[in-house]
C-alpha cells in the first residue's frame, strides 16, 4: 500500500510528507478539540461567575448537578422527547420506506424527494414556520383539529375526552403555552422534519438485502409477514442499530427546535432541554465551571443510552 | 389463485398510494404554508380565514363562528384554500426584509462563513485523508484511531471550552470564530481516507518517477480522482454550516455579523407580528440549500448512507 521509498529523489523530505499533511488536522484538532476537552475537565471543578472569578470546589459542582431539579426536569423532557422520535418517528420512517421500496410503484422519485424536503430546512427555520403553525388562534394546526372531518373521527376514537382529562381542550389547544401540550409540539415538529431522513437509511438497507432470500422464503410458500419478520428484519438489523443511535444521540442534543418555538424552556421549564439548561446556565448567567459540568451529564447521558441500544440490539442477533 | 393474488396486489398498490400522499400531504402542507404566507401581510396572517367571515355572515349572532364553521360539511375545502392562498399576493414582506432588516448583509455572511468553512475543510481533510490512505509513517495507526474518537465527542460538551478558549484568542465577534475551530472533520478525514486507497499506487509512482512534486501529486493526481467524495463533503459541511445555530448564538454578538439563522431568529422575539416577513427570509435562505442539493443530490444520498451500509 506504501508508496516505494526506491522510487524518487530525497528520502527525508518524502517522510516529512506525510506528516505535513496530517499537520493542519491535528494542530486544528490540539487546539480546539483536544485543549478544550481538558480544559472542560478543570472548568467543571470550578465554581465561575463570569469569565474572570474562579474558585475551586472541587466535585461539589457533580454534587450540586445531582440535586438542580431544572436539570432532572431538563433530563426528563429530553428523554421523553428521545423515546418518542425512537418509537414514532423510526417506525414510520420504516413504513414509508417498505412502501417506496416495492417494485410496482411509480413515482417513487418524487415522494422521496417530498419527504426528504425538511431535511434541507435549517432547524430553526422548521421552528419559525411551527411557531406559527401551532399558533393558537390562527394556527394551521387548530384550524384542521376544528374541521368535521378531523374531529368526528377523532370523537369517535375520543380523543377529545381523553385531552379533557387532562384538563385540555380540543377546541382551543393552545400548544406553544400549555405546559401539557409544549412538549408534544416539539415531538410533531421533530417527527415531521427527521422521518423522511431516516427513511433514506431504511431504503438504502431494504435494497441491500439480498433477493434471493425473498425467493426463497415465497418458494417456501412465506406470506408477507412471516418474510417481514425472517428475511427484512435480519438483513436490516445493522441499518436500525445505525439509524437507533444516530437518531438518540442527535435527539438528547435537541436545541435549536424549542429554543424558538418556545422561546426557552416554555412554561414552567415544561419543555426545558439539557442543552437548553447547559446554554442558560453557562451564556446567559454566565456560570461556565456549572455549565461544563452539565456537558460532561449530557456525555455521560448520550454515552449510556447508546451502550445500552447497542448491547441491547446486538444481543438479540445471536 | 392467481386472480387472488393478482387482486391482493392491486389493493396493495392502493392503500401504499394512499400511505404515500397521506404522508406527502402532511409533509408539504407546512412548506406550502411557508411559501404562500410570506405573500400574506401580516393581518391576513393574523385574521381568521375569510370562509369564517362568510360563515358568521350567515350567522350573525354567533360568537364561536369559527367552532361551528368546523361542523358545516361544505367548508373544510373553502376553510383550507382560504387559510392557503393569500388573498391579495404581496412583496412587500420581501421589500422589508431588504430595508427594514440588513437581510443582505445576513445573507453575504451566511454565504462568506460557510463558503470559507466549505473550502477549509476540503483543503484538510483531502490532504490528511491521502496522507492516510497512501503513506506508511510512524505513528499512523494511533493519529488514525484518534481520528475516529474524536467523532464520538459530543460538541455540546467543547461548548464551554471553546467559548473560554475565544475570549482567550480575542475572537469573539469575528468569522474566524466560526470558521476555523470546525474546519477539520473528523468524518472528513475518514471519508476522504476510504476514498482515496481507491487511487492506484501505480499512478502516484509513475508521477513521482516523473519529478513531480509531493504537493503536486496531491494537488494534480489525487484531487481530481477523489472529486466524487469531494461533493459530498461539500454538501455536508455546507449545509452544517449554512445551518449553524447554537455556535455563532454564542459568539457573534453584533447584528452586522449576524448569519442568517440568527438574524432571523432575533426578529422571532422583536416583532412577533412579524411572521409574514419570517416567513420570506425562510424562503430565501432555504434556496441556496435546495439549489445546492439539486445540484449534488447523487453526491448527497451516498454520503449519507456510507457510514450505515457498508458494515
Amino acid at each position: 500500500m506504501a508508496a516505494n521509498p526506491v522510487i524518487g529523489g530525497d528520502i527525508t523530505k518524502r517522510k516529512a510528507t506525510p506528516y505535513i499533511f496530517v499537520a493542519p488536522f491535528f494542530v486544528l484538532f490540539l487546539t480546539f478539540v483536544a485543549w478544550p476537552l481538558c480544559h472542560s475537565i478543570w472548568l467543571s471543578m470550578h465554581d465561575t461567575i463570569g469569565l474572570e472569578s474562579r474558585v475551586f470546589v472541587g466535585g461539589q459542582n457533580f454534587v450540586d448537578l445531582a440535586q438542580d431539579a431544572s436539570f432532572w426536569q431538563s433530563c426528563k423532557n429530553t428523554l421523553v422527547f428521545t423515546l418518542s422520535s425512537l418509537f414514532i418517528q423510526l417506525p414510520l420512517s420504516l413504513i414509508l420506506a417498505l412502501v417506496l421500496n416495492s417494485k410496482r410503484l411509480r413515482g417513487t422519485l418524487f415522494f422521496r424527494f417530498a419527504f426528504f424536503s425538511p431535511v434541507l430546512v435549517a432547524g430553526v427555520f422548521i421552528a419559525i414556520i411551527f411557531g406559527l403553525i401551532f399558533n393558537h388562534e390562527y394556527g394551521l394546526l387548530n384550524h384542521l383539529i376544528r374541521m368535521r372531518w378531523v374531529m368526528a373521527p377523532l370523537e369517535f376514537l375520543g380523543v377529545p375526552a381523553l385531552l379533557e382529562s387532562f384538563g385540555v381542550s380540543i377546541s382551543s389547544m393552545d400548544w406553544l403555552r400549555d405546559e401539557k401540550l409544549v412538549l408534544s409540539a416539539i415531538v410533531i415538529t421533530g417527527v415531521w422534519r427527521w422521518t423522511g431522513f431516516n427513511m433514506i437509511y431504511f431504503l438504502a438497507g431494504l435494497q441491500s438485502v439480498r433477493q434471493e432470500l425473498y425467493e426463497a422464503a415465497s418458494i417456501d410458500g412465506a406470506g408477507w409477514w412471516h418474510s417481514f419478520v425472517h428475511v427484512t428484519v435480519p438483513g436490516l438489523r445493522p441499518i436500525i442499530v445505525f439509524v437507533v443511535v444516530m437518531t438518540t444521540i442527535g435527539s438528547v442534543q435537541l436545541f435549536d427546535l424549542p429554543y424558538i418555538l418556545l422561546g426557552g424552556g416554555g412554561p414552567n421549564d415544561a419543555g426545558l432541554t439539557v442543552v437548553m439548561y447547559l446554554y442558560r446556565t453557562g451564556f446567559q448567567y454566565m456560570r461556565l465551571g456549572y455549565a461544563a459540568t452539565i456537558g460532561w451529564a449530557l456525555f455521560a447521558l448520550v454515552f449510556v443510552l447508546a451502550l445500552i441500544q447497542m448491547k441491547s440490539l446486538s444481543r438479540t442477533e445471536e | 389463485m392467481r386472480e387472488r393474488i393478482r387482486k391482493a396486489g392491486v389493493i396493495g398498490m392502493i392503500i401504499g398510494y394512499v400511505v404515500l400522499s397521506a404522508a406527502t400531504i402532511a409533509v408539504l402542507i407546512p412548506l406550502v404554508w411557508m411559501v404562500a404566507s410570506s405573500f400574506k401581510t401580516g393581518d391576513e396572517i393574523f385574521s381568521p380565514p375569510a370562509s369564517a367571515a362568510l360563515a358568521r355572515e350567515r350567522d350573525p349572532e354567533s360568537e364561536g363562528a369559527l367552532e361551528r364553521l368546523g361542523n358545516d360539511v361544505k367548508f373544510p375545502f373553502l376553510l383550507l384554500r382560504d387559510l392557503i392562498v393569500p388573498e391579495s399576493p404581496t412583496f412587500e414582506n420581501y421589500r422589508r426584509l431588504f430595508t427594514d432588516l440588513p437581510f443582505g448583509q445576513f445573507f453575504l455572511n451566511s454565504l462568506f462563513i460557510s463558503t470559507a468553512s466549505t473550502l477549509l475543510t476540503l483543503f484538510f481533510c483531502s490532504l490528511g485523508g491521502y496522507a492516510h490512505a497512501k503513506f506508511a509513517f510512524k505513528g499512523k495507526g494511533p493519529l488514525f484511531a484518534i481520528v475516529l474518537g474524536s467523532m464520538m465527542i459530543p460538541f455540546h460538551l467543547l461548548l464551554v471550552p471553546l467559548f473560554s478558549l475565544m475570549n482567550s484568542l480575542n475572537w469573539f465577534d469575528t468569522f474566524r470564530a466560526i470558521i476555523v475551530p470546525f474546519s477539520a472533520s473528523a468524518f472528513g478525514i475518514f471519508l476522504l481516507r476510504q476514498y482515496t486507497r481507491s487511487v492506484p499506487d501505480q499512478l502516484i509512482d509513475a508521477a513521482r518517477i516523473d519529478g513531480c512534486s509531493e504537493f503536486g501529486i496531491y494537488w494534480r493526481i489525487i484531487l481530481p480522482l477523489v472529486k466524487p467524495a469531494l461533493g459530498t463533503l461539500t454538501i455536508f459541511t455546507f449545509m452544517a454550516s449554512w445551518n449553524n445555530f447554537l455556535w455563532p448564538l454564542i459568539v457573534l454578538h453584533s447584528d452586522e455579523k449576524y448569519t442568517l439563522p440568527l438574524g432571523l431568529a432575533n426578529l422571532v422575539g422583536v416583532y412577533s407580528q412579524e411572521y409574514g416577513m419570517l416567513m420570506a427570509g425562510t424562503l430565501l435562505s432555504t434556496l441556496p440549500i435546495i439549489v445546492l442539493f439539486l445540484a449534488m443530490q447523487r453526491a448527497f444520498v451516498s454520503g449519507i448512507t456510507l457510514g450505515a451500509v457498508k458494515e
